[in-house]
């Protein structure tokens, strides 16, 4: 309980200082957001008053300080870019990278522990050699160019979907999946690779224990050592490991969104960048760091709660 | 320190020195000319005349995807290095040291870390603009807490060593110890980091030159070579094939060199 505590204290610190720093980097983009902003419009007057109007002229702390109350309690500032609320621009948006993602994670957990076991029971056999090499190569495919591959495959020469025709998902949730699993398979699949690669690290580390040997002089096979013994052992570090992945996955649908025109939080944050709408960037930036840490936070806390060796060390 | 009987250490070693090679003679020598346009033969197939096929412009991708690897490449090598030389210095000194600039620098580093790593090369990018250069800038100034986590790790780790307290005994200073002593020591460890950071480096400047968000026209980039293939996919797909495969090899080849020098190969 008390690391619990511990942890939480430290959860808390790492938010304020991811905000801090995000903060901190959009202060130090040389040029004034003024200038863009009234464009053929701008006489220092108007620059001057905009300034104020938009809280630039106090200091750095205040405007921290500011931000990340009104931040906290949902007020997210005005875009740049369009005349309306960051909180209006978001709307919908973080649902469909949200569905994406979780979408992705269920194939990555789905697929990769059965495949990870099989590879390592079949490790001799054609399957398992072809697999593995197979797996090498999946680890080293960019998400968008798999993307761009799926892309080609399915939508252009098997016509299963339309690229750039997403459904939003108030019209139709089902159409809105079908297309969402493509872009979820791309950023699945090399996570899927690293997933299998590292169960199966873990099942043959696992295997040279001495409980194995004592478990095969009981007459069991070898897929009845991995099966009840070694499996449930083996699978620790992976668990840590997918729990910590969704974190990645929403880092790659920052991409993957762009290749399959999927209107997510990838997409406007890249337009965002573009276009030097930094209110919205930074919201998104601070949302998609803040999961991340909550992630990993949760992630050590499960870690924790499934083995208690962990909790001395 | 570099097993020759380890397949995943040749098979890398293989795939990144062909790859090399190929981006070496490219310096110097391409069957065409990769920015030579030529209206008649836009968008051919792959062939004996083009290996590749040629794009919109009827430019040679094979030339332009050479041209492009060694760009890439070029990017890569320079990120890594002003990562692995500000690591070195920073890891070095605190790891040997200590005290509360190393406690501070940690807590940095956590702070970051905390980060995706593409989303943080979003936000420098929002500070620094795109381009070339920048390019090499962000993801050099994003590779040094790596670096200088596996430094000051390794650096600690030897400080402890009998012959550290030797030398020291000898009267020799520091500074010696610390770059002269210690860090041939550090090198095989360092090796396969700065292989994985090859890796992650081709990787991040594809994804971000793909953005639009990093290398900028007219500088070749294999990232930027795909995003502008995507618009003809259905007319040649080859062109997005073929800067595709080649991130693919650069990427595999360091990560299996990785691997093979001992790390866990993991990005």
């Amino acid at each position: 309980m008390r690391t619990v505590l511990r942890k939480t204290g430290v959860l808390i610190l790492t938010l304020l200082l991811v905000t801090l720093f995000a903060f901190l980097a959009f202060e130090l983009i040389p040029g004034d957001p003024t200038t863009m902003l009234l464009g053929s419009d701008y006489t220092p007057e108007r620059a001057a008053a905009l300034r104020e109007s938009l809280g630039l002229d106090r200091s750095v702390a205040v405007r921290y300080l500011d931000w990340l109350v009104s931040f906290v309690t949902g007020d997210m500032g005005r875009s740049y870019t369009y005349s309306m609320s960051v909180r209006e621009v978001l709307r919908g948006k973080i649902a469909v990278t949200a569905v994406l993602s979780l979408l992705s994670w269920v194939l990555v957990i789905a697929v990769s522990v059965p495949l990870g076991v099989a590879l390592v029971r079949y490790q001799k056999k054609p399957f398992g050699k072809i697999g593995f090499s197979l797996n090498q190569v999946m680890m080293a495919m960019p998400p968008f160019f798999l993307g761009i591959l799926l892309t080609y495959l399915f939508g252009i020469l098997l016509k299963l979907f339309t690229p750039g025709k997403f459904v939003p998902l108030s019209e139709g949730p089902g159409r809105s999946l079908a297309y969402l699993f493509f872009p979820a398979l791309a950023i699945s699949l090399p996570k899927i690779a690293k997933t299998v690669k590292l169960l199966r690290a873990s099942i043959l580390s696992e295997m040279q224990r001495e409980y194995v040997l004592t478990a095969y002089s009981r007459g069991n096979s070898r897929w009845m050592v991995i099966k009840n013994h070694v499996f449930r052992n083996a699978l620790l570090p992976v668990v840590t490991y997918l729990a910590m992945s969704l974190a990645d996955i929403v880092a790659s649908s920052i991409i993957v969104e762009q290749v399959f025109v999927v209107p997510g939080l990838g997409r406007l944050l890249v337009a965002s960048i573009s276009n030097r709408d930094y209110p919205v960037a930074l919201c998104i930036v601070v949302m998609i760091a803040s999961v991340v840490v909550v992630m990993n936070y949760l992630a050590d806390i499960l870690t924790q709660a499934i083995d208690p060796r962990v909790r001395l060390s | 320190m570099f097993d020759l009987k380890n397949k995943t250490f040749r098979a890398g070693a293989v795939i990144t020195l062909v790859m090399l090679l190929i981006i070496t003679v490219g310096v110097f020598w391409t069957p065409y000319d990769p920015n030579a346009m030529d209206a008649a033969g836009k968008m051919a197939a792959p062939g004996p005349r083009h290996l590749f096929g040629t794009d919109n412009f009827g430019r040679d991708i094979f030339s332009r995807v050479v041209q492009g690897a060694g760009a890439t490449f070029f990017i890569a090598l320079c990120s890594v290095s002003i990562g692995l030389a500000a690591g070195l210095l920073v890891g070095g000194l605190t790891g040997y040291y200590g005290g509360w600039v190393d406690e501070l620098l940690m807590r940095l580093n956590d702070t970051l870390t905390a980060f995706p790593s593409l989303l943080l090369a979003l936000v420098l990018i929002a500070v620094f603009q795109g381009g070339k250069y920048n390019i090499i800038l962000v993801l050099g100034v994003l590779f040094i807490p790596t670096f200088a986590r596996i430094v000051r790790m390794e650096v600690a780790r030897q400080k402890a060593l009998d012959y550290v307290a030797n030398a020291r005994l000898m009267g020799v200073g520091d500074m010696r110890i610390l770059f002269v002593h210690i860090m041939p020591n550090i090198w095989p460890v360092l090796l396969s980091a700065v292989a994985i950071g090859f890796n992650n480096a081709v990787l991040a400047e594809a994804s971000m030159s793909y953005l639009g968000l990093g290398v900028q026209p007219p500088d070749p980039s294999l990232g930027r070579m795909l995003n502008e293939a995507q618009g003809y996919l259905l007319r040649a797909p080859w062109y997005a094939l073929s800067a595709g495969a080649a991130i693919i090899l650069l990427v595999l080849g360091f990560g299996l060199l990785s691997e093979g020098l001992g790390g866990d190969g993991r990005a």
